[in-house]
């Protein structure tokens, strides 16, 4: 029996304050404070609920925008998939019936689920947010458990507000030292995923702690954690603290006066407890981190940026080496050659893992006063019109175009390729988003994962770059 | 969801690890707003070339796989995204198992809620299920799920694991969301309780 005296992890503390009932030899019924639904994996649920006669239990604890599958050029143009344009009015027309307030595509705050759930100040500390994405782990930066389900959960979410859940085990990500120039939250989550591999998390919540950590700003704890499920973990939590209350502070729908006060009091008591035990521990030296870089088809498969192709006939495993073979054989690279000057055809800065601001900041620096390659196609997807917005009004979208880039409107694009913004086949791709997987990009396309800094410079070489040579 | 008790069937096997779900079902057959047809773009990439004509080389193209029921996969099958199409595209092609030494977190729970039984076996089993496919396609093995067993064909019985509770509901052919919704009591107090954290409107 534990009590309250025991030293509990944040994890545990959140789990425990969201179990509505527990059986015997059955899951947890676990509350839900927030739902996030977009069009890809919402409509087969609502069908369920028409089927069934029911509403939406809390349509006031679930929102919705349109971002995977919506176009990112001008806004004013009709969609030109009919099955994507179906789609989308399907999500409003579920929203307009079950009263869930919709983000559309006209909106102000429209954008990737991910990127406006955190600036609208929705996503809080201590609260248990679900969405029908696997990249859900992005709000756990602020304390929150966060975690992706598929769609008979998003239907059990929105006729009951609940999930049945078994609780997962917890696994701390601590992360020394400190990052070098050039090294940034994409390439400490891509080391992780390289170290334990894509299954190394699975039936495990990640805390990632560590002076690491904590030096990051909001922007790079959510890359941080909207990775966790490459590596298998559902979810990714970083403890909240004075960088988390000061990005949420004055957010449209943060607490105000006495209620923030309250509610910052609140959320100083949800940090892991000294001595609190994990199930498991990992530790990372940020300080020893180079630029990383995918060579293969998943993220796992990732190297530093001055390393070389790894070759097959080194590994012993034989299941490793017909992966690998197969991955090489996909994305067609010689075993040994240097990953620097791999020839590139496109550079897609964006998604819900590097499409905020400060990445655009970042891929900018590089960009400003230099031309991209003249064989490299650029796309720069803000992650929502707020980003947009901002990104404006400091003239980045002016460093972009005069480098040569295309200046998009917000969304998932080509991160998952469903909008029409994909590979042609064959194709290499540097790109800031999560996934490497054969055709993730469009079919034939091969993807190497990477920071926007890297993004950035390898436009401008139109090959594998390594960003530090160009910084001032 | 159907209920599930007893499956003798044939194997297919796809020794990859790490089968994501883009490959189960790529992005691009996501649009659909329902359910139906997407068996048919189970492992579209793989099994179709690009001009949509079946590649002779893939195991769902062979003879051998015509009425199989159970996908023996590689280790952590199903990672990636959470799409439950995947476990749909599966089911609708006709397999109402997949045995693997692992899955995916998301993946499992969505075969679980869609009747498409996820079977953990022990490295040995794997490889000798592997071996056994390879020497004789049409070999077959039954699942008892009340007796979470796997009958091989030399008449070797392997236990394996499954969540008590979602066993309970496939032997019953019961849905979890009947079991949420008779929980309202317990919500509507839980809520009385907790507050509000956020309200979106």
């Amino acid at each position: 029996m534990t009590t309250s005296t025991q030293p509990q992890t944040l994890f545990d503390k959140i789990w425990r304050g969201h179990v509505v009932a527990q059986e015997p030899d059955s899951p947890a019924v676990l509350y839900v404070d927030l739902h996030l639904i977009h069009e890809v994996t919402s409509p087969q649920a609502f069908a369920g609920l028409r089927e069934r006669g029911l509403p939406v239990r809390r349509p006031d604890k679930t929102v919705a925008t349109v971002d995977h599958s919506i176009p990112t050029h001008d806004r004013s143009l009709p969609i030109a998939d009919p099955q994507c344009a179906r789609q989308i009015a399907q999500l409003e027309a579920n929203c307009r019936d079950f009263g869930i307030p919709l983000y559309a595509a006209d909106s102000p705050h429209q954008g990737v689920v991910h990127v406006i759930g955190p600036e609208l100040g929705l996503t809080q500390p201590g609260m248990t947010i679900v969405c029908g994405d696997s990249h859900t782990a992005t709000h756990g930066a602020f304390g929150a458990l966060a975690f992706g389900v598929g769609t008979s959960e998003v239907e059990h979410v929105l006729a009951t507000q609940c999930l049945l859940q078994h609780k997962p085990k917890t696994c701390e990500v601590r992360v020394e030292g400190r990052l070098r120039p050039g090294v940034g939250p994409k390439d400490v989550i891509l080391a992780l995923i390289a170290q334990i591999g894509v299954g190394g998390g699975t039936g495990h919540v990640f805390e990632y702690t560590g002076p690491a950590i904590r030096g990051l700003s909001m922007e790079g704890r959510m890359t941080v954690c909207n990775m966790s499920i490459e590596a298998g973990a559902r979810a990714g939590m970083i403890a909240a603290d004075d960088v988390t209350f000061e990005y949420l502070a004055g957010r449209p729908f943060a607490p105000t006066a006495t209620a923030w006060e309250e509610a910052t009091a609140r959320w100083r008591k949800l940090p892991t407890d000294p001595g609190a035990a994990y199930d498991k521990t990992v530790t990372l030296d940020a300080a020893v981190l180079e630029p990383m870089i995918t060579y293969g088809t998943n993220p796992g498969m990732v190297a530093a940026i001055t390393d070389r192709v790894p070759t097959p006939d080194a590994v012993r495993d034989p299941v490793q080496r017909r992966a690998l073979e197969k991955a090489l054989a996909y994305m067609a690279l010689t075993p040994g050659a240097a990953l620097l000057g791999q020839p590139v055809d496109v550079v897609f800065i964006g998604s819900c893992t590097n499409g905020r601001l400060s990445d655009l900041r970042q891929a900018a620096s590089l960009l400003r006063g230099r031309k991209v390659h003249k064989r490299v196609r650029v796309l720069v997807v803000p992650g929502s019109q707020q980003v947009k917005e901002e990104a404006e009004a400091e003239g980045l979208d002016v460093v972009f175009r005069e480098a040569g880039c295309e200046w998009r409107e917000p969304g998932c694009s080509m991160c998952i390729a469903m909008n029409g913004d994909q590979l042609q086949p064959g194709q290499y791709a540097v790109s800031t988003s999560n996934r490497n997987f054969e055709g993730r990009q469009g079919p034939g396309g091969r993807t190497f994962l990477a920071s926007p800094l890297t993004a950035a410079a390898s436009a401008v070489a139109g090959a594998i770059a390594d960003p530090r040579a160009m910084m001032a | 969801m159907q209920a599930f008790t007893t499956l003798t069937a044939r194997i297919v096997a796809l020794p990859n690890e790490n089968v994501d779900t883009d490959q189960i079902i790529p992005a691009r057959f996501l649009k659909a707003t329902d359910k139906v047809g997407m068996g048919d773009n189970l492992f579209a990439d793989w099994r179709y070339d690009r001009e949509g004509r079946p590649r002779p080389d893939f195991v769902l193209n062979t003879p051998e796989a015509r009425g199989a029921a159970i996908l023996l996969a590689g280790d952590n099958f199903g990672c990636g995204s959470s799409r439950e199409h995947a476990a749909w595209a599966l089911l609708g092609y006709g397999f109402r198992a997949v045995i693997s030494t692992s899955f995916a977190d998301i993946f499992r729970n969505n075969a679980l809620k869609n009747g498409l039984l996820p079977v953990v076996v022990d490295a040995d089993t794997h490889w000798q299920l592997f071996s056994v496919v390879g020497e004789e396609p049409a070999a077959e093995v039954t699942i008892d799920l009340a007796a979470q067993t796997l009958r091989l064909p030399d008449g070797r019985a392997v236990r394996f694991p499954i969540d008590a509770f979602a066993c309970q509901c496939w032997l019953a052919g019961v849905d979890e969301l009947g079991y949420l919704l008779a929980r309202a009591p317990q919500i509507e107090a839980y809520e009385q309780r907790a507050g509000d954290m956020v309200r979106t409107k």
